[in-house]
């Protein structure tokens, strides 16, 4: 059962962690067609930010509490900022987007090693997150079961968005057709600065779940970037269902993985599974548009 | 009358880049080593092995679409296979690398032992890279997935193949990567003729990767890949299966990246997960956005740019150099999205849009 | 239905054969059970109200999209064949919006479609001069003058020519073209319908087309489809004569008026188009 177990829960964990991730980004991708490689960037922010917080209300049950809120704000307006600056120069370029935020990804990582140093700071725990709880022979520790509360309960907030709002509305209308969406009378330019935000925000909400388990580290986007990528790809473009079955497929396969080989191979096999599963289903990766091929 | 002129023309101009390339060669098959420090001379040829990687990805990116975000890879293929040969001939006859006997057993893994051949090894370098790509890319193109996501597989696989080779520390070396090569074929490498030598064969073979991609470019393969590059459902309707001809040019990218690795081994006396991973595929990259991707000399002298203006930069400001490289990234791609190398034609067409 | 197993040259003819032809979107079918016959030498038009499968139809034949049934051409079932096959097998189409290579010139977009007729190792080297076929292509569609112009800058209906001539060059046997003449003026209408005569002569040509105007002019065997389904088929004056053909075109503008008011006015001009066409063929017969 152990065999199972474990390697279930904790792949379940890092599921939830890619989960967060990838909600950022399949919605700027989706309705944006921006592929932001700065995204795992955020992340980092959002880790750092759980350290900062840390530094100033000492109260290390409280501190991450706080440090969540004001994470999605420092994230998201890192990201209005990036939007504002960069990308809305280039919409309709998707690969120059990609390149352009590549530099930005950069940057920020070297901002983060001058700022707080190459070496990676811990992250205390809340006294309510140490420990574990017992489920089926392997002890789940609470931290890993606040990710994924974290990753369930920011994946319903985002659903419940975009499906009863007037905002969530805009989103979908602007995601479906653009042009019309604009002759509707949407601005749509404002519902990509929102959506952007809301994007990078969850990523800063994920590095605190990450800065829990790992603490901070400037390359700590880097290790995240591309498997959220991967489950973006897998799970089809701004598709919120298909990014949660991507997400805990990916989290939980590598970790099945890394229990049968090592951690290294682990990721091989991950990659291997999504060009194989690309190859299964590559639908609604493409389209074709019949009247015209332009 | 003046039809025969502009066919006479447009033909001499067809082979113009030709004669640029050869002043290229004149550059760096004389100029150079004539003029250079040893020690300059040598980091040259750093940068042409990336400028040889970065003439594929001239060829795939540039002319193909498709943005290779994990050249890297490719290039440690080439890079290690070679430096897997000068391991076991600085070992000697029968020997085994230093490293596996300071973190192993002192057995060699059997992957290793064909490599003491030097033919196997030069075979290697272009038959590994091949396969892989081939591979790869078959399973990519077929299935239609492009653009975006064929970047996002790329540098993935990037990240992987680092990742292995650091986790493989007594069969690759691990984080150290391979080093302290001593001879290159025989030739002692602390010689400086020698040095030369091998600084002489990768701008030869970088002149020879420029040759291939001009013909390249010219041919009517060429104007299929542009073809594809624009309108790649059109050109099912031509009767070609849009996935070969990518097929093709990502394959001879990824041979030439594996090639500038190759030699990158011998001349920078070094090759680790550094020099493959995903940071150093987007630095590949970044010369080749940099010179012009869709041009022919733009992507190698882009590199070759990219990479003194690392080693100028890392000197001066040794820690600020990663700013420079981003800021470098979204300037070009901002600004000059189709590269520097690409400003005269951009000037000219400012000013006729000006004139008319 | 029998399937008669006739080589092309038995009847003197070639032609391609849809049989039962069936596109399935999610349950709505869009192509519905499509018996044609498209013989060689003849000007064959396709019409029918928007949404009626035409496109699609072709769309299946090419591989685009996938349809169920037959669809024969030279004992060869094209249906499950990809689109590249289809085109090597001499089937080359034509799509509403000309799509041709725009940063190419009109001569390299002509020899670029020449491409499945060389050798792998020549498309390693440069085009040197212009071969015969490609000049021939180029002569055929009027476009000498514009050889060396980037097709991005041709006028629409060049463009649509220049589709046509890529064709030619391609040596496509079975010809289907959507809409080919909208947008054009009467004199290039006009003179597409002359070149399309002239290429015709030797090849299975298709044409979808709403102008009435050109398919009665052009026209040698007229299809109706309509929901998916053939509704009528014959020479310009028994289609018109056909009363189920007046009904759909008729019926279908109520339906539209009362879902659209900015496409009433569309609907009106192909109101005024048919009846015009109907009395027409009310004269001739």
């Amino acid at each position: 059962m152990d065999a199972f177990t474990t390697p279930f829960l904790a792949g379940t964990a890092t599921g939830a962690l890619l989960l967060i991730a990838a909600l950022g980004l399949t919605l700027t991708f989706g309705q944006m067609g921006v592929i932001n490689m700065a995204h795992g960037e955020f992340l980092m922010v959002g880790a750092y930010t759980a350290y900062v917080t840390q530094q100033v209300v000492t109260s290390v049950d409280l501190s991450i509490l706080v440090a969540l809120p004001v994470a999605f704000l420092v994230a998201g307006s890192l990201g209005l900022l990036l939007e504002a600056t960069v990308i809305s120069f280039m919409y309709r370029r998707p690969l120059d987007t990609l390149l352009v935020t590549v530099g930005v990804s950069l940057v920020l990582q070297q901002l983060a090693k001058d700022v707080f140093g190459a070496q990676g700071d811990p992250v205390q725990a809340p006294g309510w997150l140490v420990g574990t709880i017992p489920v089926f022979g392997y002890n789940w520790p609470y931290r890993q079961i606040f990710t994924v509360a974290l990753a369930l309960s920011s994946l319903a907030c985002l659903a419940a968005l975009l499906r009863y709002s007037a905002f969530g509305r805009r989103i979908r209308a602007t995601v479906q057709n653009r042009d019309l969406a604009e002759t509707l009378g949407i601005a749509t330019r404002r519902v990509d600065r929102l959506t952007f935000f809301i994007g990078s925000g969850l990523a800063g909400i994920g590095g605190v779940a990450v800065s829990l388990i790992s603490g901070t580290n400037p390359g700590l986007g880097r290790t995240y970037i591309i498997s959220a990528f991967l489950v973006v790809v897998a799970g089809g473009l701004g598709q919120l269902k298909g990014t949660v079955i991507a997400a805990f497929t990916v989290g939980i396969a590598t970790a099945f993985f890394a229990d049968w080989t090592s951690a290294s191979m682990a990721q091989v096999a991950t990659f291997a599974l999504v060009v194989v599963f690309l190859q299964l289903r590559p639908q609604g990766l493409f389209t074709v548009r019949t009247r015209g091929l332009a | 009358m003046t039809s025969r002129t502009k066919v006479r023309d447009t033909r001499l101009r067809g082979y113009a880049p030709l004669v640029a390339i050869a002043l290229l060669a004149v550059l760096l098959l004389v100029v150079a080593p004539a003029t250079l420090s040893q020690f300059r001379l040598n980091s040259l040829g750093k940068y042409l092995c990336w400028a040889i990687a970065a003439v594929g990805i001239g060829l795939a990116w540039g002319r193909g679409g498709m943005l290779v975000m994990g050249q890297g890879v490719f290039f440690g293929l080439g890079g290690y296979a070679m430096a897997m040969h000068l391991k076991l001939e600085a070992a000697g006859p029968g020997g085994v690398p230093d490293f596996m006997v300071l973190y192993g057993d002192g057995t060699m893994p059997a992957f290793w032992e064909p490599f003491r051949s030097g033919p196997f090894t030069l075979a290697a370098i272009v038959l590994l890279p091949a396969a892989v790509a081939t591979a790869l890319g078959w399973l990519i193109f077929k299935r239609k997935v492009k653009g975006a996501y064929f970047a996002i597989l790329t540098q993935a696989m990037a990240v992987v193949f680092a990742t292995l080779l650091i986790a493989t520390i007594k069969e690759t070396g691990g984080f150290n990567g391979l080093n302290q090569f001593t001879t290159f074929f025989g030739y002692n490498l602390y010689d400086p003729v020698n040095k030369q030598m091998v600084y002489s064969i990768a701008a030869g073979a970088l002149i020879g990767c420029l040759v291939v991609a001009w013909q390249l470019y010219r041919s009517r393969f060429g104007e299929l890949l542009v073809a594809t590059r624009d309108a790649e459902e059109r050109v099912r309707f031509l009767g070609h299966d849009p996935a070969n001809i990518k097929l093709v040019a990502f394959v001879v990218a990824a041979v030439m990246a594996s090639i500038g690795g190759a030699l990158f081994a011998p001349i920078a006396g070094i090759i680790s997960p550094s020099d493959v991973d995903a940071t150093a595929s987007i630095f590949l990259i970044a010369g080749v956005a940099l010179g012009g991707r869709a041009l022919l000399l733009g992507p190698a002298l882009g590199a070759i740019t990219v990479g003194f203006g690392r080693t100028y930069l890392s000197e001066q400001f040794p820690t600020q150099w990663t700013y420079f490289l981003g800021l470098l990234f979204v300037l070009v791609i901002l600004l000059l999205p189709r590269g520097v190398g690409d400003l005269p034609r951009a000037l000219r067409a400012g000013l006729r849009g000006r004139s008319a | 239905m029998s399937i008669q197993h006739h080589a092309p040259d038995e009847l003197g003819h070639d032609y391609l054969e849809i049989r039962g032809l069936t596109v399935d979107f999610d349950g709505f079918k869009a192509v519905d059970g499509v018996d044609l016959t498209l013989l060689q030498g003849r000007l064959h038009f396709l019409i029918g109200p928007n949404g009626a499968g035409k496109t699609t139809l072709v769309d299946a034949v090419t591989g685009l999209v996938a349809g169920t049934g037959l669809a024969r051409y030279r004992n060869q079932d094209l249906l499950g064949m990809r689109s590249h096959r289809i085109v090597r097998a001499g089937i080359g189409r034509t799509f509403q919006t000309a799509t041709v290579f725009e940063e190419l010139t009109v001569l390299q977009n002509l020899d670029i479609a020449g491409g499945i007729h060389r050798r792998a190792w020549a498309m390693a080297l440069a085009r040197r001069g212009v071969p015969a076929y490609v000049e021939q292509a180029l002569e055929a569609i009027g476009l000498q003058d514009l050889r060396d112009r980037p097709a991005g800058v041709l006028a629409h209906g060049q463009k649509q020519w220049l589709e046509i001539g890529m064709l030619l060059v391609q040596d496509a046997k079975v010809m289907l073209l959507d809409e080919p003449v909208a947008g054009m003026s009467a004199e290039e209408r006009e003179e597409t319908g002359e070149l399309l005569r002239r290429i015709g002569y030797e090849r299975t040509i298709v044409v979808i087309e709403h102008d009435m105007e050109f398919v009665r002019r052009f026209a040698d065997v007229v299809t109706v489809m309509h929901a998916g389904t053939v509704l009528a088929e014959g020479s310009v004056s028994e289609i018109q004569a056909d009363p189920r053909v007046q009904e759909v075109y008729l019926g279908r503008q109520l339906d539209a008026v009362a879902d659209d008011e900015g496409a009433a006015e569309v609907e009106a001009q192909v109101q005024a188009e048919v009846e015009a066409t109907v009395e027409e063929g009310g004269r001739r017969a």
